[in-house]
């Protein structure tokens, strides 16, 4: 007996036959890491061309405007010297990115590399490396970051440097445990066996395996990263006055936080925004590695 | 004429993919009469799975029977929801699963998961249940029934489990069994004895088996009818002897041809290559006295390796054949230099590896390519395939840039890889391809021995012959030495001159292929032999 299927149907109906691919592709995407992108955005435009959103001076202050509450000219209120909250949240930005991107490269830069050799090269070595970074983690984070600030004097540039040294050991780890587990694979093997160097094969197979979920803690760092300089601003540790960095307008608001609520609230309300959207983002990063 | 047992009618199961469905079977139809053993034969993607997990209602979720009817006894079970399949899942049909080591919680004992089917079906005694099952393990034929049932999955071998699983399906006697590949990750040897248990519980039962292999030597040893499988159409259904005696259509046709297994005793062995004019000084690996110690916890000694010796010719290939354990990875390891043998010489077209380090050893690895068991694994899957197959050349700083790409370029051509493909990367490759990329990078160094790691196991009948074809054609152009190593005997007589058979370590019998097979000296070689399916068929045929 011998018997063979006849139809020729390959694909069935899909149920809802919505024609156009793009708008498909775009159903796909969840809205709230649109929103992270485009807040995230927004504010990268801050900090490049801070003109195109305000006309008011940041620095310079108009006494007779002082600490006014928001209105449709000054949309966020004045501070106690009259200077537009908006304008100096819009060209704060600069400040709080360069800061958050100089930590990260720092933490990232020095944490990957350190974790990478440790993995690759295997025993005292990673031993000793490793215990480093276990020390490293066992200082308070706040602790570390007023202590490398004081070795190394105030400052924009100085207070990223501390922040990105305390997310060296996050890094370091992470990219350890990721090269161990890439290090063990047959195609690295493999390299070796068709003659790669140490190097090359660190450059071309080990280190691009294992960098997906290292760039998602990067994204993750950058949201963290903001938090803590804004807190080192907080504390009067970062840029000094009239710098309209985010924390430090935190800080000053403070004073007149029963007059003037939205001296505080409103750059608080930015911080918070920016931190989460860095976290929707490399929630989203970490999840295409996987 | 009777019902059947199992009839499965104009079966189309399709899978949903990207919010479409495409369909991965087409009008399935065919039947399983009580007692019968019918095995669904086909290559990976030809829909054979699919058909048995619609067959016993465990479909992925993405997957759904688009028409068709599945009827057991009589009654269409084909659109029938979890809760009423629960009913005669494991009492009327049941699964023996492909692989035993993810198959067994590994948390639970296995007296526990033996009795857990007994208590969902309703048995409340609990010593009665552990008299059961006491039974049941001694009926599937582990020793020592009551040391098993106390003891934890990682206790027991891949064998001794797959057994345990058996009794799992054959604990309420159920009228089907399915098994899904029921022992392709198992050594030879252990597979030939599980089959047999399978064929003897089935005789005393009268159970009716649904065998799903992509081997038809199994399926030509095991089943009364065999159904053909070929993207996800059935291309011939029949009864075993005839349908392997004369093979109706075309594609059952090469999968007869392909079978290395099947074809081994129609086909003449392997013209001998001039090995007998080459002289003796010019053997490309001579291993003298290996030995390879592992420590475990640091002082105990374990011997994988026990005093093993062979010389390969330059120009033949020389297999190496054991099962799992009995140290054939660990010598081809320390003959590439991956590993470091304990004593013992290794010597690679004269010049001995245990004297190389740094540098040196990274020149030598130009004479000797390794291309590995698995084609997943073994490929960056960042890497394109041109630049996988260019990067042995860049390692070694030969040639410049336009010339290495004339060289890729002709050694892809060269081995069958489309132009197409040279940009994509491995993902998008089968893994025929994929092995082709492996071999085309081993060979662009144009090293003087090749060691092949089970390099075509993980391969369909089809593409493991295609891939066996093109290596003996590179062979004979190039003149290069193979070191082949298989726990499948059928393949070794296709593509070897010499051969090594191992045993825990021990190399327990060595020479030419023909002979070993005419006349093998050691018992276990025998056993290895006996052990290869599609014997009993050839017999009849």
């Amino acid at each position: 007996m011998t018997s063979i299927g006849s139809t020729d149907i390959l694909v069935s109906k899909p149920r809802n036959a919505a024609g156009n691919p793009l708008l498909q592709r775009l159903r796909g995407v969840s809205p709230s890491l649109v929103l992270a992108w485009g807040i995230i955005a927004l504010v990268v435009l801050f900090a490049v061309a801070p003109s195109l959103f305000t006309s008011f001076n940041p620095v310079q202050g108009v006494p007779a405007e002082k600490l006014k509450a928001p209105s449709l000219i000054h949309i966020l209120g004045t501070d106690a010297l009259g200077r537009d909250l908006f304008a100096r949240i819009v060209y704060g930005a600069v400040h709080s990115l360069t800061g958050a991107f100089v930590a990260v490269l720092v933490g990232l830069v020095v944490g990957t590399t350190l974790g990478l050799f440790a993995g690759a090269v295997g025993g005292l070595v990673e031993e000793a490396v490793m215990r480093v970074v276990d020390v490293l983690l066992s200082i308070p984070g706040l602790l570390l970051m007023l202590s490398i600030i004081i070795l190394l004097g105030f400052g924009t540039v100085n207070a990223a440097i501390a922040v990105g040294i305390t997310s060296v050991a996050g890094f370091a780890r992470l990219s350890r445990s990721e090269v161990v587990r890439v290090r063990r694979s047959e195609y690295v093997e493999a390299a070796f066996g068709s003659g790669g160097t140490f190097l090359s094969v660190l450059w071309r197979h080990v280190l691009p395996n294992s960098l997906t979920s290292v760039l998602a803690l990067a994204a993750l760092q950058f949201g963290g990263a903001i938090l803590a300089i804004s807190t080192l601003g907080f504390l009067g540790y970062g840029a000094p006055p009239p710098t309209p960095e985010w924390g430090l307008l935190i800080a000053e608001g403070r004073n007149y936080i029963s007059t003037a609520w939205w001296l505080t609230t409103a750059p608080g309300l930015v911080v918070v925004l920016v931190v989460l959207s860095a976290n929707r983002i490399s929630q989203a990063l970490g999840k295409v590695g996987r | 004429m009777s019902t059947p047992l199992l009839s499965v009618e104009n079966l189309s199961v399709a899978y949903k993919e990207a919010e479409r469905y495409a369909r991965v079977t087409h009008d399935v139809s065919f039947s399983v009469e009580p007692g019968e053993v019918v095995a669904l034969v086909g290559e990976s993607g030809s829909g054979k799975t699919t058909t048995a997990q619609a067959v016993i209602g465990l479909l992925p979720e993405n997957g759904r029977i688009e028409h068709g009817a599945i009827r057991l006894n009589g009654e269409d079970i084909a659109h029938w929801t979890g809760k009423r399949f629960d009913a005669i899942r494991g009492r009327q049909i049941s699964l023996i699963p492909q692989d035993p080591t993810s198959s067994l919680n590994p948390v639970k004992t296995i007296g526990a998961q033996v009795g857990e089917i007994l208590r969902i079906h309703g048995e409340r005694d609990g010593k009665a249940i552990a008299a059961r099952v006491i039974e049941l393990l001694a009926r599937v034929g582990l020793s020592d029934p009551e040391l098993r049932a106390r003891q934890y999955p990682h206790e027991l071998s891949g064998g001794m489990k797959q057994r345990v699983l058996i009794a799992i399906a054959i604990a309420l006697k159920p009228q089907l069994i399915i098994a899904d590949e029921p022992t392709s990750a198992l050594d030879v040897t252990v597979q030939r004895r599980i089959l047999d248990l399978i064929d003897e519980l089935r005789r005393d039962t009268g159970t009716a088996v649904l065998l799903v292999t992509h081997d038809l030597g199994v399926a030509a040893d095991r089943a009364d009818r065999i159904v053909v499988l070929q993207g996800g159409r059935i291309q011939e259904t029949g009864a075993a002897r005839q349908l392997l005696a004369a093979p109706q259509s075309a594609y059952a046709r090469q999968l007869l041809a392909d079978a290395p297994s099947l074809s081994a005793g129609t086909r003449a062995a392997r013209s001998p290559y001039p090995a007998a004019v080459i002289p003796a000084s010019e053997d490309a690996i001579l291993v003298e006295n290996l030995v390879h110690d592992f420590q475990i916890d640091g002082r105990k000694n374990f011997r994988a390796v026990d005093d093993i010796s062979f010389a390969v010719r330059r120009g033949t290939t020389h297999a190496i054949v054991g099962e799992s354990g009995s140290g054939k990875t660990t010598t081809v390891r320390d003959v590439v230099g991956f590993g470091r043998p304990t004593s013992g010489r290794i010597s690679i077209a004269g010049t001995d590896i245990a004297s190389l380090k740094g540098d040196a050893l990274r020149q030598f690895r130009q004479k000797i390519q390794l291309v590995y068991q698995n084609p997943f694994s073994s490929l960056d899957p960042r890497q394109t395939v041109f630049s996988i197959v260019e990067e042995p050349l860049r390692n070694f700083g030969r040639l410049d840039a336009a010339a290495r790409a004339d060289k890729v370029n002709a050694l892809l051509e060269r081995v069958g890889l489309p132009e197409a493909l040279r940009q994509r990367r491995p993902r998008a490759l089968s893994g025929g391809q994929r092995q082709r990329v492996a071999i085309a990078r081993a060979l662009v160094l144009d090293p003087e021995v090749v060691v092949l790691d089970e390099a075509v196991s993980a391969l369909d009948v089809t593409v493991q012959a295609q891939i066996l074809k093109l290596l003996d054609e590179l062979q004979r152009e190039r003149g290069l030495t193979y070191l082949f190593v298989s726990h499948d005997l059928a393949v070794v007589r296709q593509i070897s001159d010499t051969v090594s058979v191992l045993q825990n370590g021990r190399q327990v019998e060595t020479g030419p292929v023909a002979e070993v097979f005419r006349n093998p000296q050691s018992p276990y070689t025998r056993e290895l032999i006996d052990a290869i399916p599609g014997q009993r068929s050839h017999a009849n045929v």
